[in-house]
């Protein structure tokens, strides 16, 4: 029993790093860029819904969409400004402006709502599922179906519809692509949106759960989505998926069984090991090196 | 041609410390020094010696890690330890070279037995696993009774002062040159610039990879050594993967490959928050907005014209396109 | 190269052209001036802890320069930011020394302020922390501390949890990577071991993963424990509070001083859920005393929220150094300042708003914690 409550609180904790490496491995897999703010765009989203929902009372019917909106617009505005100058600049280059604009989006939401955490609307109600001794949270079984949602939705949106044709085009060469008549800039600027727009499912997501949130509350689930993405394969969309519910599972199991302190160095560890035995995560494609 | 530039840019760099150093010294003893600017030397130095070791793997090896200031923890712990231990033994004119050398081999030591198995990996991957490496290092602090656990590790003799830190930056930037400018630097950049013509042409990647790593291991723990007896406290938190990406963006910004621009770049960005300090609140935003347009200017193309006025730019640009060809031929693949 | 020096150039001048705009107007009477400098987060993961302190001590400044001032000084308080790191702390110390700093607030956390001890000891400035719980925090003479020590903390809980029979199977959740917490964790575990009470579980967690407590809230749950010890902050308490509930764990969470703030914190829509909560703590908002009113309606007044543990903590310590400075009779900021300043310490007894307390040469506060515990949203005295 207790053993199935620590897999189950696992899931819950790696939906929710499954749902932020989505966002990650989707910007890299077509930007080819690692958008180190995003899960700084999360804790903005997280703090839209609030302000929203809770200072100016909206319906949550009408706070989501308007989230959603807003973050695009956010998502692409900083597209626009900081990351577009850098389009043939290094890719250190565009990691460290990333790094900039995370460091900007803490520091103003630190500015407006101060240091203070704070309670996250309650704009998810589902009941807990109860199995006998077993509890499970409304919001996970939530989380986790709305990722595996997303997941497949992204598949088939990046392998089906022509917006995602003309995104791999891209993501393989952008001058080719501009050649075959693609519009590299707007393609970009689409996957910046999509991405922001996972970031508010993230962010709601995350409020829900964990009920508080504060201006640095993106930075630690960031990181953690980052190495989940990396861990499943950086770029691959189930890969980022099975990345996050893994390393949910096992940072809770190490936790449970081995040793609090050392879980986090534990999940480390794996991930290191996996990287040994399989240096491009686990669905991530394997490249031929030529010269 | 070139050769006369690298020959330039070399003594440049000394030319810089040296005259850091000279000012210090000056203003220091003629009083003019105000504390606050007594108090940013150690650290700069500290700086620029973590920027310049990073810039081996990063900018020479072209290779991203992320876990330099794992090494300059456990560079730190082992200095700080050492001295602890033999304290009452030696005068602090002995025990602190030794710590220097204890904190930079124990770092060397561990940059073997990580970097054996992880530098099989490239690109994002070896990042990821050097970020995980340096966590994995804060949590064992954490949990090691020796090493203070959370509480940190208090006690270690104040021994580090300004004369050490620029002695050990000058050693730094002169062994880093020297090497980049050798035999053995010129192979670990024709690693970066094309690894499978590297291997074919008969120089063994693997072993010059790890020199670099090993060697920019090395000076991160005596930037450890130095920090750790700077301060009367060493905590565990201080070393965190956000202390590896600061350092990361100093050799961004100074320029990949470039070791002027990572010892500009280390004590113009050490400055700058402290100087912002006036501005309250306002101070954090500010940096990171000087941050994102200082990376945008200095990589768009309307102000190339700027940077071609100088020649020592276009021998850059000239390395960075052949980076990117390089890199380009990479992503066809 | 250039281009970026050129950047940073123009930043630095405008800064410094600010920084000039900004200090040309306190010129006035710098002479019956008694600068207090204090070092806190006010960025970064703690910035909380150093801005409520900073909010609190700036309330007790402006109150004592309305009233008139002491013995003929105004106060001015500085506030530096050092994002709870040794290293920015030192540098903010050396800044506020620039400055013309005349008594130190030391710093809000610990380990910022064992780092700034060794500069006080250099510069012989009283140092008075208002939070800096660790030992070494007032290793030398000249450093004093407003909050209890963290080793006292875990002692007086488990005395008391053992006297008052509050709970007989106890379960601990603590922050591993927190001097704080592992320093009360460890005083409470070797006097619980003294006074025989049973210790069932104690789970960790550190600020990698100080959001999700499933697994260690699971572990308690399954260990039998009527009294869960939290020795930790509010914040982490709040979410610990929510996920408790969420697996409907039953038992007593009893916190000590660092949960102070949880009404706040928890927000009004899980408010229920701190009832029958109990914290050891020297300052409660819900007092009916009159300066503990006084301050939280000011408090609230100017910065629209509870006053916590360490703004208390921050207020207090100015009134403290009034106190002082009215022992020693020092009016006027010369030689023999500092040393006055220090030797009047251990002389006076303050009555503030976390309790009347006198100091120790040690630098330790001698004052009471009282038990409450939270009903309706309240605190109560606990009987």
């Amino acid at each position: 029993m207790d053993f199935l409550s620590t897999l189950i609180s696992g899931l819950s904790l790696g939906s929710i790093y499954a749902l932020i490496a989505l966002g990650y491995t989707m910007v890299y897999g077509i930007a080819k860029m690692l958008n180190f703010a995003h899960g700084d765009i999360i804790m903005v989203a997280a703090f839209t819904v609030y302000v929203f929902a809770t200072v100016l009372k909206l319906p949550a019917a009408a706070t989501i969409p308007l989230a959603v909106l807003f973050c695009m617009l956010l998502g692409v505005t900083i597209e626009r400004i900081a990351y577009k100058p850098l389009r043939k600049a290094p890719p250190l280059s565009v990691l460290i402006t990333a790094i900039g604009v995370s460091y900007f989006l803490q520091n103003l939401a630190l500015l407006i709502f101060g240091s203070n955490q704070k309670s996250f609307p309650k704009i998810i109600n589902i009941p807990a599922l109860k199995l006998g001794q077993l509890t499970i949270k409304g919001e996970s079984i939530a989380t986790l179906s709305v990722s595996i949602v997303i997941m497949l939705a992204l598949t088939l949106f990046i392998s089906r519809s022509k917006m995602g044709k003309a995104m791999r085009a891209v993501s393989e060469d952008k001058e080719a692509a501009e050649l075959m008549g693609i519009n590299v800039n707007q393609t970009i600027s689409v996957t910046f949106a999509i991405g922001s727009a996972l970031a508010v499912a993230a962010g709601v997501f995350y409020g829900a759960t964990y009920n508080f949130i504060g201006p640095y509350t993106g930075s630690m689930p960031g990181i953690k989505a980052f190495v989940a993405a990396v861990f499943g394969g950086i770029g691959s969309i189930p890969g980022a998926m099975l990345g996050g519910i893994l390393l949910g599972v096992i940072e809770n199991l190490s936790k449970a069984y081995i040793s609090t302190e050392l879980s986090d160095a534990i999940v480390f560890a794996v991930l290191i090991i996996i990287l040994y035995v399989k240096p491009t995560g686990l669905l991530g494609r394997k490249t031929n090196e030529k010269v | 041609m070139k050769k006369k530039i690298v020959f330039k840019e070399k003594y440049i760099s000394y030319l810089i410390i040296v005259v850091m150093f000279a000012a210090a010294v000056v203003m220091i003893r003629t009083g003019t020094a105000s504390r606050k600017l007594q108090s940013w030397l150690v650290p700069i130095c500290i700086n620029i010696i973590l920027a310049v070791s990073l810039n081996l793997t990063v900018g020479f090896l072209g290779e991203l890690t992320l876990g330099h200031a794992g090494f300059m923890s456990v560079g730190a712990y082992a200095g700080c330890i050492f001295s602890q231990a033999v304290q009452n033994v030696m005068p602090a004119a002995v025990r602190f070279p030794l710590a220097i050398l204890v904190g930079g081999l124990s770092a060397a030591l561990f940059s073997v037995i990580i970097g054996v198995p992880v530098l099989r990996l490239k690109g994002d991957y070896l990042a990821i696993v050097t970020l995980a490496f340096g966590e994995i290092v804060k949590s064992i602090i954490i949990n090691l009774n020796i090493t203070g656990g959370a509480a940190g590790l208090r006690g270690t003799p104040q021994d580090s002062n300004y004369i050490w830190a620029f002695a050990l930056t000058l050693v730094t930037v002169v062994v880093i040159t020297n090497l980049t400018e050798s035999g053995q630097g010129r192979a670990i950049k024709a690693i970066r610039d094309n690894r499978i013509a590297a291997e074919a042409s008969g120089i063994d990647v693997t072993y010059y990879r790890l020199m670099a790593f090993v060697i920019a291991a090395f000076f991160a723990g005596v930037a450890g050594v130095l920090y750790g007896h700077n301060y009367s406290i060493t905590s565990a938190g201080t070393f965190d993967y956000n202390k590896s990406i600061e350092i990361l963006v100093l050799v961004v910004l100074g320029g990949l490959g470039s070791i002027r621009g990572s010892i500009i770049a280390a004590t113009l960005l050490y400055i700058l928050p402290e100087v912002l300090r006036d501005l309250q609140d306002y101070r954090m935003i500010i940096y990171s907005v000087v941050l994102i347009l200082i990376m945008i200017i200095n990589s768009s193309e309307q102000f190339s014209s700027v940077k071609e006025l100088l020649d020592i730019r276009k021998a850059f640009r000239k390395l960075f396109s052949e980076k990117q060809k390089g890199e380009a031929l990479n992503d066809q693949e | 190269m250039k281009k970026f020096i050129a950047v940073l150039l123009v930043c630095l001048l405008s800064v410094s052209v600010f920084g000039c705009g900004g200090g040309s107007g306190k010129g006035d009477d710098d002479a019956a001036v008694i600068k207090i400098g204090g070092i806190g987060p006010l960025t970064g993961d703690y910035a909380t802890y150093g801005v409520s302190v900073k909010n609190g001590a700036q309330i007790a400044v402006d109150e004592i320069n309305e009233a008139g001032g002491v013995n003929g000084f105004k106060f001015e308080l500085l506030f530096e930011d050092d994002q709870a790191d040794p290293e920015k702390a030192v540098n903010a110390y050396a800044k506020l020394i620039d400055d013309g700093m005349n008594v130190s607030l030391g710093c809000v956390t610990s380990g910022a302020c064992v780092a700034v001890t060794e500069e006080i000891k250099k510069d012989g400035l009283l140092m008075l922390t208002p939070s800096g719980s660790q030992l070494e925090c007032t290793q030398y003479d000249n450093c004093f501390r407003v909050c209890f020590q963290d080793p006292d903390q875990g002692k007086y809980s488990a005395d008391f949890i053992k006297e008052k029979a509050v709970g007989t199977k106890v379960a601990i959740i603590y922050d591993k990577s927190n001097p704080y917490s592992v320093g009360i964790y460890d005083s409470f575990i070797a006097e619980a071991e003294a006074v025989g009470l049973e210790v069932v579980t104690a789970q960790a967690f550190t600020d990698q993963s100080n959001t999700d407590f499933s697994v260690q809230l699971q572990a308690v749950k399954g260990s039998g424990a009527d009294l869960l010890f939290l020795p930790i902050y509010a914040q982490e308490a709040a979410y610990i509070l929510t996920q408790a509930d969420a697996i409907d764990l039953d038992v007593i969470f009893f916190g000590v001083d660092g949960m102070d703030g949880i009404l706040e914190k928890i927000g009004e829509d899980n408010i229920a859920l701190t009832e029958g909560v109990m914290l050891l703590t020297p300052f409660a908002a819900d007092s009916q005393d009159e300066k503990v009113v006084n301050f939280v309606t000011k408090y609230k007044a100017a910065y629209n929220m509870t006053p916590d543990q360490f703004a208390a903590d921050g207020y207090d310590a100015i009134y403290i150094i009034k106190a002082a400075i009215e022992q020693a009779g020092i009016t006027e900021i010369g030689d023999g300042f500092n040393e006055a300043l220090v030797a009047a310490m251990v002389q006076i007894t303050v009555d503030g708003v976390t309790g009347s307390m006198q100091w120790t040469a040690d630098g330790e506060p001698a004052k009471n914690a009282t038990a409450v515990v939270i009903k309706d949203g309240v605190y109560v005295a606990f009987e």
